[in-house]
C-alpha cells in the first residue's frame, strides 16, 4: 500500500519536473519572441515583417535551405546505402565521422570552407576559372548548410535499412523482378520514412543555421544575407521587433515542419 | 516441373555446406528436405532458387540445365521462412507484384489475385498489411504471392518454423491439400520429422551436407539406410552391447557393432502376459511418464535401459515392479554396416506337436 503510494508520488514528481523543465526551457522563450514582436502592436510587427530586406533575408534562408536538403537527400541516402551494405575498410571510422557536423562549433566549421573555398585556394580558383565564385556568394552557403546537416539523413535511413531483411529483396528476385525494379519498388520504398523525416529535419536545422554561414556569406543584405544573420544584424542595431518578427517567421515555419515529421513518422509506425 | 540434380557441391569459406548431392524428383510431387539445422538443406533449397551460386554440379530443370539462369528467370516460387512480404504494400499488392513486374494486363492482375486470396481464404483481408495480419495469415500471404506468376516449382524454407504448434497442424494439411489441387511440385525444408512424414510424398534426410536418404516416409522409417537416418527418424535408444540382450546372441560377433532399439520394437508385461518366456529378458521398471494417451515407460535391463510405450488400458506398472520384456527387433550397425536383427528366441524353438 505504501510502496504503491510511493510509486505515485514519485511518478508524480518525476512528470512534473519534466513538464517544469520543458515550460521554462521551450515554452516560456517562444512565448517570450511571440510577446516581444508584438508588444509595440500589430502595425509595427507589420512593418518589421514587410520590410523588403527581412523578406529577402527569409525568402533566400529557405530557397538554400531547400536546395541543401535536395542534395542532402541523395548524398545521405547514398551515404546510408554505402555505410550499412559495403563492407570496406575504415567503414567504422567513417560511420563515426558522420556526426562531425554535430560535434564541431558551427564557426569552425565555417572556418573550414572559408579556407577551402577562398579564391586563393585550389578549389576556389578553379570555380574562378570557370566563371563564378563560391565563397561570399550563395553556394558557401548552400554548401555550409549541407555541411552542417550533413548527419539528418544518414542517421534517418541507416536504421531502416539495417532492419531491412535481405530476403525481401530475395523475394522480389523470385518473383521476376530485376534488381532495378526490386530498388524502385521494394527497397526504396522502406527508406522513404526516414529519408523525409531526415530531410525534414535537415531542412529546420538548415534555415536556423548562423555560425557557419555567417563566416562565408558575406553577408550582402538583400544578396547573401539570410535570415539568421539578418536577427543578428537587427538586434545589433537595436531593432528588438524587426529582430523577433523574423523569428517569428523562423519559429512558426519549425513548428510546421516538427508537426510534419512527427506526421511521417506516425503513418509509418501505424502503417 | 522433372528436377534432376547432379554432383551438387557447395563451400562457404572452409565450410562443406552441401557435398555430391544427387537426387531426382518427379512432376507434381511433395518432397521433404529433412534434417538437423545447419546441415545443408536450405543451401540445397537457395540454390535450386537461383539464390546462392553452385560451385559444382548441375541443376536441370525440365531437361534444361539452370546452373547460370538466375532467380527471375527460374519459373520458381519461393516461400521465405520469415515470410518476408513487403511491409509498405497491402495483402492484395503484395500478391500482384510478381505479375506486375512481368507486365501483365490490369485486368488480369484483378482477376489472379482475387482468385488467389479465395484460394488461400484471404477474403477480407486484401487491403491490410502485413503487420496487421497473423501468423499464419502471414504465411498464406507468402504462399499466395508465390503461386501468383504460376511458378512450376514451389520451394519452401521452414514454411511453418515461426507458427505456434496449433496452428501449425492445420497449415500442413491445408498446404498438402492446396498443394495436391494445383498439382505443382514442391519442395520444403524442416527440420520437424513428423512434418516431414505427415506431409512429404518422399523425404530427403540431408546430414552434414549429404543426401542420407531419400524414400517415401515409410521406407525410410522401415529400412533406414544408415544409422544417422535410424536415430533421426522415429525414437529410439543405442545399445553398446547388444549380444548381452537374450535373442540378440550371436549377432556381436564383429567387434564394435551396436544396437538402435527403438521403443515400439519393445514389449513388456507380466509373465502370463507372454507365451515365450525363453524369449524374453528380466529388467526392473526405472520410471513411468504419462504422455497423454500412453504411458513411457523406462526400464532397466543388466546395464542397459530401454524405453518403451504402454497402452492405458493395461494393468499401471509401477517403478521397481519387476518385469519381463521382449524386445522384437534391433536395428544393428558397426562402422561399415547395418542391418535389421529379429529376436531369434521369438520362434518357438521346440514346437510341441500334438
Amino acid at each position: 500500500m505504501s510502496s504503491m503510494l510511493q510509486g505515485r508520488w514519485w511518478s508524480w514528481g518525476f512528470r512534473s519536473t519534466v513538464m517544469l523543465y520543458f515550460i521554462v526551457l521551450i515554452i516560456f522563450p517562444i512565448i517570450g519572441i511571440y510577446g516581444q514582436s508584438f508588444s509595440s502592436g500589430w502595425a509595427a510587427f507589420a512593418d518589421n515583417i514587410t520590410e523588403p530586406l527581412a523578406w529577402k533575408a527569409v525568402l533566400l534562408t529557405v530557397k538554400l535551405a531547400l536546395i541543401a536538403t535536395v542534395i542532402n537527400m541523395f548524398i545521405g541516402t547514398m551515404s546510408a546505402w554505402v555505410l550499412i551494405r559495403y563492407r570496406f575498410p575504415g567503414r567504422r571510422l567513417l560511420n563515426s565521422l558522420v556526426d562531425l557536423p554535430f560535434a564541431l562549433p558551427t564557426a569552425v566549421a565555417g572556418l573550414m570552407i572559408l579556407l577551402l573555398l577562398g579564391p586563393r585556394s585550389s578549389v576556389g580558383g578553379l570555380a574562378e576559372k570557370l566563371g563564378f565564385t563560391i565563397l561570399f556568394h550563395q553556394p558557401a552557403i548552400v554548401i555550409a548548410m549541407v555541411f552542417v546537416t550533413f548527419p539528418f539523413v544518414i542517421r534517418a535511413v541507416q536504421p531502416l535499412l539495417e532492419e531491412m531483411d535481405s530476403s525481401e529483396e530475395e523475394a522480389a528476385y523470385t518473383l521476376g523482378a530485376t534488381k532495378a525494379a526490386t530498388f524502385w519498388k521494394v527497397i526504396l520504398p522502406s527508406m522513404l520514412p526516414g529519408i523525409l523525416s531526415g530531410a525534414m529535419l535537415a531542412f529546420s536545422r538548415g534555415l536556423a543555421e548562423f555560425g557557419a554561414v555567417v563566416l562565408v556569406a558575406g553577408n550582402i543584405p538583400g544578396k547573401t544575407l539570410i535570415a539568421s544573420v539578418y536577427i543578428f544584424g537587427e538586434i545589433e542595431s537595436d531593432n528588438a521587433i524587426g529582430a523577433t518578427a523574423v523569428s517569428v517567421l523562423l519559429l512558426t515555419f519549425s513548428f510546421l515542419i516538427l508537426w510534419t515529421v512527427n506526421y511521417v513518422q506516425m503513418r509509418r509506425k501505424n502503417g | 516441373m522433372h528436377i534432376e540434380v547432379r554432383g551438387l557441391n557447395k563451400k562457404f569459406g572452409d565450410f562443406q555446406a552441401v557435398a555430391d548431392v544427387d537426387f531426382e524428383i518427379e512432376k507434381g510431387q511433395l518432397i521433404g528436405l529433412l534434417g538437423p539445422s545447419g546441415g545443408g538443406k536450405t543451401s540445397i533449397l537457395r540454390m535450386l532458387a537461383g539464390l546462392e551460386t553452385v560451385d559444382d554440379g548441375d541443376i536441370v530443370f525440365h531437361g534444361k540445365r539452370v546452373n547460370d539462369l538466375p532467380p527471375q528467370e527460374r519459373g520458381i516460387g519461393f516461400v521465405f521462412q520469415n515470410y518476408a512480404l513487403f511491409k509498405h504494400m497491402t495483402v492484395a499488392e503484395n500478391i500482384a507484384f510478381g505479375l506486375e513486374v512481368k507486365k501483365w494486363s490490369k485486368q488480369k492482375i484483378k482477376e489472379r489475385v482475387a482468385e488467389l486470396v479465395d484460394l488461400t481464404g484471404l477474403s477480407g483481408f486484401e487491403k491490410r498489411y502485413p503487420h496487421q495480419l497473423s501468423g499464419g495469415q502471414r504465411q498464406r500471404v507468402a504462399f499466395a504471392r508465390a503461386l501468383a506468376p504460376e511458378p512450376q516449382l514451389l520451394l519452401l524454407d521452414e514454411p511453418f518454423a515461426a507458427i505456434d504448434a496449433k496452428i501449425r497442424h492445420e497449415l500442413r494439411s491445408w498446404l498438402r491439400e492446396m498443394i495436391d489441387r494445383l498439382g505443382i511440385t514442391s519442395i520444403f525444408v524442416t527440420h520437424d520429422q513428423d512434418e516431414a512424414i505427415e506431409v512429404a510424398d518422399q523425404i530427403m534426410i540431408i546430414n552434414k551436407g549429404r543426401l542420407e536418404q531419400k524414400g517415401t516416409p515409410w521406407e525410410i522409417y522401415k529400412n533406414p539406410e544408415s544409422p544417422f537416418v535410424a536415430s533421426f527418424i522415429g525414437e529410439s535408444t543405442i545399445i553398446e552391447d547388444v549380444s548381452a540382450l537374450r535373442g540378440f546372441g550371436g549377432s556381436g560377433e564383429l567387434p564394435g557393432t551396436k544396437a538402435l532399439i527403438r521403443p515400439e520394437y519393445v514389449e513388456i508385461g507380466k509373465e502370463h502376459d507372454f507365451e515365450l518366456l525363453s524369449a524374453t529378458e528380466t529388467g526392473r521398471v526405472r520410471h513411468i511418464h504419462f504422455r497423454g494417451s500412453e504411458w513411457l515407460v523406462e526400464v532397466q535391463i543388466g546395464a542397459a535401459k530401454l524405453v518403451t510405450y504402454r497402452s492405458l488400458e493395461k494393468e499401471i506398472l509401477q517403478p521397481g515392479d519387476e518385469v519381463r520384456v521382449l524386445i522384437h527387433r534391433a536395428y544393428l550397425f558397426n562402422d561399415t554396416n547395418s542391418w535389421v536383427m529379429e529376436n531369434k528366441l521369438k520362434e518357438d524353438p521346440m514346437p510341441v506337436h500334438i
